[in-house]
């Protein structure tokens, strides 16, 4: 396959990274990340603090520069003039002018961004009832965030990039803001990345999941695949170590207590013999890969960039 | 019009939730043949559920022949399933009633039984 090169691949690719690092001083945040993001996904960063999620939002919003390796935002490199008008980046904090009003801050949005949609951003203050005359330094949680989100999408962007957006909110406001998230995502087509420690909510929100570690890439690719490759196994431990028959598969994690043995694999065809067989969660898979640094990392198909145009792109690499 | 109610803890697949909850509404008749499904976009308000999901449990309706998208408005019940036979009648119930009565002849306690069903389930319904 010709990948994003194409005509019609230009736009299939919302984010492209290869060989991608960041170096901060003798520290490597992030290293030799290879992946790709469809358009239209809702991808869901997770890991531990310090694995490197932060690092590749902040490159993603230009913030920070590549050390090594490449990165492409819909077919354009990060570097590119291009891509600053097609994405928008709501940093955890999300800064606001506290002295400003709501409806001041939405002018400011108008006048900076030349694709401004007044009408997504008024609809979305207004849906939750935000007072237009309150300055923004006296809102609730809730309330500012829902202003960002405004001016996040009143830029129409095509990638929307979020860093722990739900953290901080008391329930409701979670649930609000998240729905308010998931729906106009569904409205515009917005590719959204979104960091978050809360799994459940990825679980809920996100159809593709990056989990790093460590500043590399764990698990990439859709969640229903990823899921759909694992099973969590329990049976009697008769043998030393790993019984033949769960060795067959990918063995991610295992543990044996007693006579009880545990094990989350990678399927490899039928499991034969007198397993209990269940789907895991995604917290089930995730936490089995963060924990094991030893077990290889998954990357669905789609997930993986194309080996010759990472040939092609050589060059780029070189630059390490 | 229906809602939705996704169960982050039980296991199942987002989207089979909305399939099996549609069907459901179907056999119930809360849903008839041209009710609109909600849009992604509601669902997503309502129930923060990933709008992919929601579309992916769409496709897979109307690939069931339930659905039909009509593009640009929604999605629509095309069709009602047929009621299937109660289970009650199901010869299959009198067999299983058969097995576990010679089970218990055989010895075994519920414990048993249910290690057995649940090894049965696991080959014949993996995905369940």
């Amino acid at each position: 396959m010709g990948g994003m090169r194409s005509a019609d691949g230009a736009g299939r690719w919302a984010m492209e990274a290869r060989g991608l690092g960041k170096r901060y001083g003798r520290n490597w945040a992030l290293r030799d990340c290879s992946f790709r993001l469809p358009a239209g996904a809702i991808c869901g960063l997770v890991g531990s603090n310090g694995a490197g999620k932060s690092t590749l939002l902040n490159m993603a919003a230009r913030l920070a520069r590549p050390t090594t390796g490449s990165l492409r935002i819909f077919g354009l490199p990060v570097t590119d003039p291009g891509v600053l008008t097609g994405y928008a980046f709501l940093a955890q904090d999300k800064p606001l002018f506290p002295r400003f009003t709501v409806e001041e801050t939405l002018r400011l949005g108008a006048e900076l961004n030349p694709r401004w949609d007044r009408a997504v951003a008024e609809r979305i203050v207004r849906s939750g009832k935000v007072p237009l005359g309150a300055r923004v330094g006296t809102l609730s949680g809730g309330q500012r965030s829902r202003v960002a989100l405004a001016l996040a999408f009143g830029k129409r962007p095509e990638l929307l990039l979020l860093d722990e957006p739900l953290a901080e909110l008391d329930p409701l406001s979670q649930h609000e803001i998240a729905g308010l998230l998931m729906a106009e995502a569904a409205e515009q087509g917005t590719t959204v990345v979104m960091s978050s420690h809360q799994l459940s909510d990825v679980a809920t929100m996100c159809d593709h999941l990056l989990a790093v570690s460590e500043g590399r890439v764990r698990l990439a690719g859709e969640v229903d695949e990823l899921l759909g490759a694992h099973r969590l196994v329990t049976g009697a431990h008769l043998v030393e170590g790993v019984p033949p028959q769960i060795a067959r598969h990918a063995v991610v994690e295992s543990r044996a207590v007693g006579r009880q043995f545990t094990a989350l694999i990678q399927t490899r065809g039928p499991v034969e013999g007198d397993w209990k067989v269940t789907a895991p969660s995604l917290e089930e898979v995730l936490l089995g890969y963060l924990r094991s640094p030893g077990t290889p990392a998954l990357l669905t198909a789609d997930a993986q960039v194309d080996d010759e145009d990472r040939g092609a792109r050589g060059e780029e690499e070189a630059a390490a | 019009m229906v809602e939705f109610r996704i169960d982050r803890h039980s296991g199942m697949a987002a989207y089979l939730q909305i399939v099996q909850q549609v069907q459901e509404a179907l056999r119930m008749g809360i849903l008839a043949e041209g009710d609109q499904l909600p849009t992604a976009a509601r669902v997503a308000r309502e129930t923060k559920l990933n709008p992919n999901t929601t579309l992916k449990a769409y496709r897979e309706l109307e690939h069931l022949g339930l659905v039909e998208p009509r593009p640009g408005v929604g999605t629509f019940v095309s069709a009602v399933p047929a009621q299937r036979s109660p289970l009650a009648d199901s010869p299959l119930r009198g067999e299983l009633a058969e097995w576990m009565r010679r089970a218990r002849v055989a010895g075994l306690d519920w414990g048993d039984v249910s290690a057995l069903i649940t090894a049965a389930r696991a080959e014949h319904f993996p995905a369940g």
